[in-house]
């Protein structure tokens, strides 16, 4: 396939420099760093010691080949580096080694409704986002009827863009985008905005851009399912290094395969406590027991939820009882539960233990939520961590239903309905 | 990854590498006029938008301060007028001053309040100072519009001198893009450097003889040169007064060389740092 590489990345290293005591946000501050530096090195006699600085390699010798035609999918953790290396692509920011050979015209989508401006109308900000993304104007006249129509806002093109619900002001921002002719796609996360139905849009969109066109697509996604079903090749980057290219299938099995169990515990016993805690109790850790989610702390709607809490007990305790809080991120307690509810656990011998808590049916919402746990015993409080970790529902076949996007609130709760015609009626 | 993977097309590759500066800067730029022209627009729209007053708060500024500046300069310390109603000395002098400091402080201004962008979106940075410029420039055409009859009902009409006006405005917006460009650029990387921006300009306005006329004063004409800025002042006059100005040719070159060296050590420090923007804004 030489001579039709799209794209060619060769040993692409990025480094960000980490200022330790903080960025030297102000002239002062540097200033302040060199005058210790200098000062050192009088004292010292030695080198002029630069102010304590950490190097971090956010991409490090990633080399691979891109033909056109194909649609790669990039996924890792978060922190792999996929966003940087998108932006090194974009142009966006310098690679600090290595090189990249692009051929075709690129358009990149790192963001839904880039300089989208608040106080512009509709219709002027169709021209000022399809010219940020790279459109010439006689482009954006040709399609506008065509975004306008896909955005379904035509009543509302001269209204600012602010009074748009959020729902409008996304389908305006993809309509342009999705209306881009580049030969090279750069596209970040953009599928993860918007709902169920909106997404499927962007899908099927991208699929015709890619098959159709024979256009190049690079996506960097969190959606393994979209991997699979778009992508000709999937590069799987670990902290900053390529761990593996190829297939999609065998990407996404290693990249299942590579989550370690120590990553998916969160270790809860170093965390900082609110003070009066006796602490004869205490809680070390905390995991999702069982996920086939993207990552440990996902789990997919309308699954059973099962928490394994690890807890050291210094001293025998008469009762032990765990309690669950259930936030949203807005910090709205969603529900709590108490393990007494279901009978009385202890006495309890000093020792490690492993707690199982279990949510047969928790119909969250896609979304996040915030766990605040609690450990008592006969005596009073012996442990609590408000903010203890963050769990990600997120969508699965079960949530993939009629008009579940317009949901409110934060349970889907299955209902029965009946429709019975009153008999005097005519 | 196939080694022998040099492509045969015709199209010339794009190369990112390390350190490499663009090799094509400024033909670059060229390529994305339409979004320079699509920003400025924006800039210009937004801020007519947001104003309530829209184009009436562009003159209660100037108005204000051509009285004020009238009353302390002339009344007060009694400079010479030359004959000149020192009201109509002020607000031409307010002209330029104005078009600079709009100009300046947008354009110091633009990486930071564009910093969205700056991480979103490749385009040539140098666009967001360009840019600014054109909302002073509207401001500048709003104030001239009105200028131009208050000093006619003086008795002063254009003469054939208006025509080199244009030529005083670039120089006011390169000098304002010098500036603009050493702070945006510092900005990104050390924010107190937005600092400097309302200090030069509170400084400016008596450095610059926006209040009063260089012409009365040749002993320190060279010096106040060293501020371009006053040979604008002097050339707005020079346009707008039929004769009673005289040109001071030397002012006009030391100007011009400070001018220079501004614009071109803000353009080579801004392409050195630009790179680095999205990295640390």
């Amino acid at each position: 396939m030489a001579g039709s590489a799209a794209i060619s990345v060769e040993h692409l290293s990025k480094r960000y420099v980490i200022g330790h005591v903080g960025r030297d946000d102000t002239l002062r501050d540097t200033l302040a760093h060199g005058v210790k530096g200098l000062w050192g090195a009088l004292l010292r006699r030695r080198e002029w010691s630069r102010s304590v600085r950490e190097d971090f390699w956010a991409l490090r010798d990633v080399s691979f080949e891109v033909s056109r035609g194909d649609v790669i999918g990039i996924i890792g953790r978060n922190g792999a580096g996929k966003s940087t290396l998108l932006k090194i692509l974009s142009r966006i920011t310098e690679p600090t080694e290595g090189r990249v050979s692009i051929r075709g015209r690129v358009a990149s989508l790192l963001e839904v409704g880039t300089g989208f401006h608040p106080e512009l109308s509709g219709r002027e900000n169709i021209f000022l986002n399809g010219a940020i993304l790279g459109m010439r104007r006689a482009e954006i006249r040709r399609k506008f009827d065509e975004i306008v129509a896909f955005a379904e806002v035509e009543r509302f093109l001269d209204t600012p863009v602010k009074h748009y619900s959020s729902g409008m002001y996304v389908r305006l921002a993809f309509a342009v985008a999705a209306h881009l002719e580049p030969e090279i796609l750069i596209v970040d996360e953009v599928l993860a905005v918007g709902d169920i139905a909106f997404q499927k849009k962007c899908l099927d969109r991208m699929k015709a851009i890619s098959t159709e066109d024979q256009r190049t697509v690079l996506l960097v996604t969190h959606n393994l399912s979209s991997v699979l079903q778009l992508c000709t090749h999937a590069v799987f980057l670990a902290a900053g290094r390529m761990a593996a290219y190829g297939s999609p299938p065998d990407i996404v099995r290693s990249y299942f395969g590579s989550m370690t169990p120590a990553a998916a515990d969160a270790d809860l016993a170093a965390r900082s406590r609110p003070g009066g805690l006796r602490g004869q109790a205490r809680l070390l850790s905390a995991k999702v027991a069982g996920t086939t989610g993207l990552s440990p702390w996902q789990v997919p709607f309308g699954g059973e939820i099962a928490l394994e809490f690890r807890v050291r007990v210094e001293r025998k305790l008469d009762f032990f009882e765990i309690g669950l809080g259930l936030f949203n991120l807005q910090g709205l307690e969603l529900c709590s539960s108490l393990s007494s509810w279901n009978g009385r656990i202890g006495p309890v011998e000093p020792g490690d233990y492993s707690v199982e808590v279990r949510y047969p049916s928790l119909p969250l919402v896609p979304g996040t939520y915030r766990f605040g746990i609690g450990l008592r015993s006969e005596r009073d409080a012996e442990d609590y961590l408000p903010e203890a970790f963050d769990l990600e529902i997120v969508h699965s076949p079960l949530s993939a239903r009629e008009h579940f996007s317009t949901i409110r609130g934060a349970l889907a709760v299955d209902i029965t309905t009946t429709l019975t015609r009153l008999p005097e009626s005519k | 990854m196939s080694e022998a993977s040099i492509p045969q097309d015709a199209s010339p590759a794009l190369l990112i590498e390390a350190g490499r500066s663009e090799a094509h800067y400024w033909r670059n730029l060229w390529h994305y006029r339409e979004l320079l022209v699509f920003l400025a627009w924006r800039d210009i729209m937004v801020r007519y938008k947001q104003a309530a007053l829209g184009v009436a708060w562009v003159l209660i500024q100037p108005v204000v301060q051509t009285f004020l500046l009238a009353f302390v300069f002339g009344k007060l310390a009694k400079m010479p007028d030359g004959g000149i109603p020192y009201p109509l000395i002020v607000l031409v002098g307010l002209l330029p001053w104005q078009l600079f400091s709009s100009a300046f402080s947008g354009a110091g201004n633009s990486l930071v309040s564009n910093s969205n962008l700056i991480s979103k979106v490749y385009f040539p940075r140098l666009l967001m100072p360009l840019s600014a410029l054109a909302v002073a420039l509207v401001d500048l055409a709003i104030m001239l519009v009105l200028t131009i009859p208050i000093l006619l009902v003086f008795g002063i009409p254009p003469t054939w001198r208006l025509l080199l006006l244009p030529l005083f405005i670039l120089g006011a917006l390169l000098i304002a893009l010098g500036a603009g460009l050493w702070v945006t650029a510092l900005t990104v990387r050390f924010r107190d450097f937005r600092f400097i921006t309302p200090f030069i300009l509170q400084v400016g306005v008596f450095v610059t003889p926006v209040g009063y006329r260089t012409d009365y004063l040749p002993n320190w004409h060279d010096l106040l040169a060293l501020n371009p800025m006053t040979s604008i002042v002097d050339g707005f006059r020079w346009c707008l007064f039929r004769g009673e100005s005289e040109f001071y040719f030397r002012g006009l070159a030391i100007s011009f060389t400070v001018a220079a060296v501004l614009l071109g050590t803000g353009l080579w420090h801004f392409r050195k740092v630009e790179r680095l923007f999205a990295d640390i804004i």
